[in-house]
């Protein structure tokens, strides 16, 4: 049996690329539903319980946890994205240049968020 | 008067595939799609389509029929033409050959790569290798597969990676032969299926189940390996 063998995919398995996929789902709505919880019942909304809130640690942590699975949880799919409709198969030997291309601007793009969400959260 | 509209393509006399309109008096009968190939067939013998059983067993009819996969055989005209307009095409997806014949030969390579026979490499016993009732129950739902290509030319993973994905027949091929009591390979094939294309392609969207023409449900067999190959995983 001839295996397709990736180097781009999040996680080289499928097995693990679905999992991931699903934890960090898990992660985002639990962010989601937190914030929307906490600007909908927290007592006097405002620019002081919105910089209380993200003066803790874990609040830190857990916004980081969150960017994390963005990152991840875009990666797994746009990577998906990508190899569905950019393929040699289609359009030949010039889908490699640009399936290379595309994914090193995504690539650049989720460290570029990572570094500049640390630097947000960690900086105020 | 039944209004039929037919997919068109010799390669060796046509530029681009057309579609051909053909009249057909059906005398009131609600007859099979097939029934209406062959009656056409009969006034225009260049037209071109695959068929053997046609009863449903071979597999070989399986083509768009007005809009959706199935077997021209076991489709009757009261479900796919009800306003006596029918509109017949191949299976999406596939290359063609000539008119509604499709070259099957990416479909083959696929069910290929799953190792479609059991692999025991215990000694024989004197007759048979037994499996108990419930064993047996297992593989229901999964051997009546025909390989007739409805429900992979369906499917959007299918038709954007044929050559990786692979797709709803051979997985659910692939089951059957994970679920099967008497086969060894468990480990082998899972490790076969482990990549991002082969099984995690699909995304459940459940199209294989809505055109199989033999009722079964190839996404609940791929839930199924996703299951075993997870519960190795983690």
């Amino acid at each position: 049996m001839v295996v397709v063998r990736t180097v781009t995919s999040f996680g080289r398995s499928g097995t693990f690329d679905w999992l991931y996929q699903r934890v960090t789902a898990v992660v985002l709505i639990a962010y989601l539903l937190f914030i929307v919880g906490f600007i909908f019942l927290a007592k006097d909304f405002g620019y002081q319980a919105w910089s209380e809130l993200f003066a803790q640690r874990w609040m830190r942590v857990f916004s980081l946890v969150a960017l994390l699975s963005v990152i991840i949880h875009a990666w797994i799919g746009l990577w998906s994205v990508v190899t569905d409709y950019i393929t040699n198969r289609v359009m030949g030997g010039k889908a490699t240049a640009l399936r290379l291309f595309v994914e090193t601007a995504l690539a650049a793009i989720a460290v570029l968020y990572t570094v500049w969400g640390i630097e947000i959260l960690w900086g105020v | 008067m039944l209004k039929v509209s037919i997919y068109r393509y010799n390669p060796e006399t046509d530029k681009a595939p057309y579609m051909q309109d053909y009249e057909l008096d059906t005398q009131g009968k609600d007859l099979m799609v097939l029934d209406v190939l062959e009656l056409l067939k009969a006034e225009d013998a260049t037209l071109s389509f695959r068929r053997s059983c046609r009863e449903g067993v071979c597999g070989s009819d399986g083509m768009n029929i007005s809009g959706r996969n199935g077997l021209a055989c076991t489709t009757p005209l009261s479900e796919a033409a009800p306003k006596n307009k029918l509109v017949l095409r191949p299976l999406p997806g596939m290359p063609v050959i000539r008119d509604l014949v499709v070259d099957m030969e990416l479909f083959y390579e696929q069910y290929k790569k799953i190792e479609p026979y059991l692999q025991n490499d215990t000694p024989a016993p004197a007759i048979e290798r037994l499996q108990s009732p419930q064993e047996r129950e297992k593989l229901d739902g999964l051997y009546e597969c025909i390989l007739c290509a409805c429900c992979s030319t369906a499917c959007p993973s299918y038709w954007w990676n044929p050559d990786k994905f692979i797709g709803p027949a051979g997985l659910l091929q692939s089951y059957r032969f994970l679920a099967d009591s008497r086969d060894l390979a468990t480990d082998e094939r899972l490790s076969n299926l482990d990549d991002p294309f082969s099984v995690f392609r699909c995304h459940s969207i459940q199209n294989c189940v809505n055109v199989c023409p033999k009722g079964l449900n190839p996404t609940r067999a791929i839930g199924h390996i996703r299951n075993m190959l997870l519960t190795r995983a983690v």
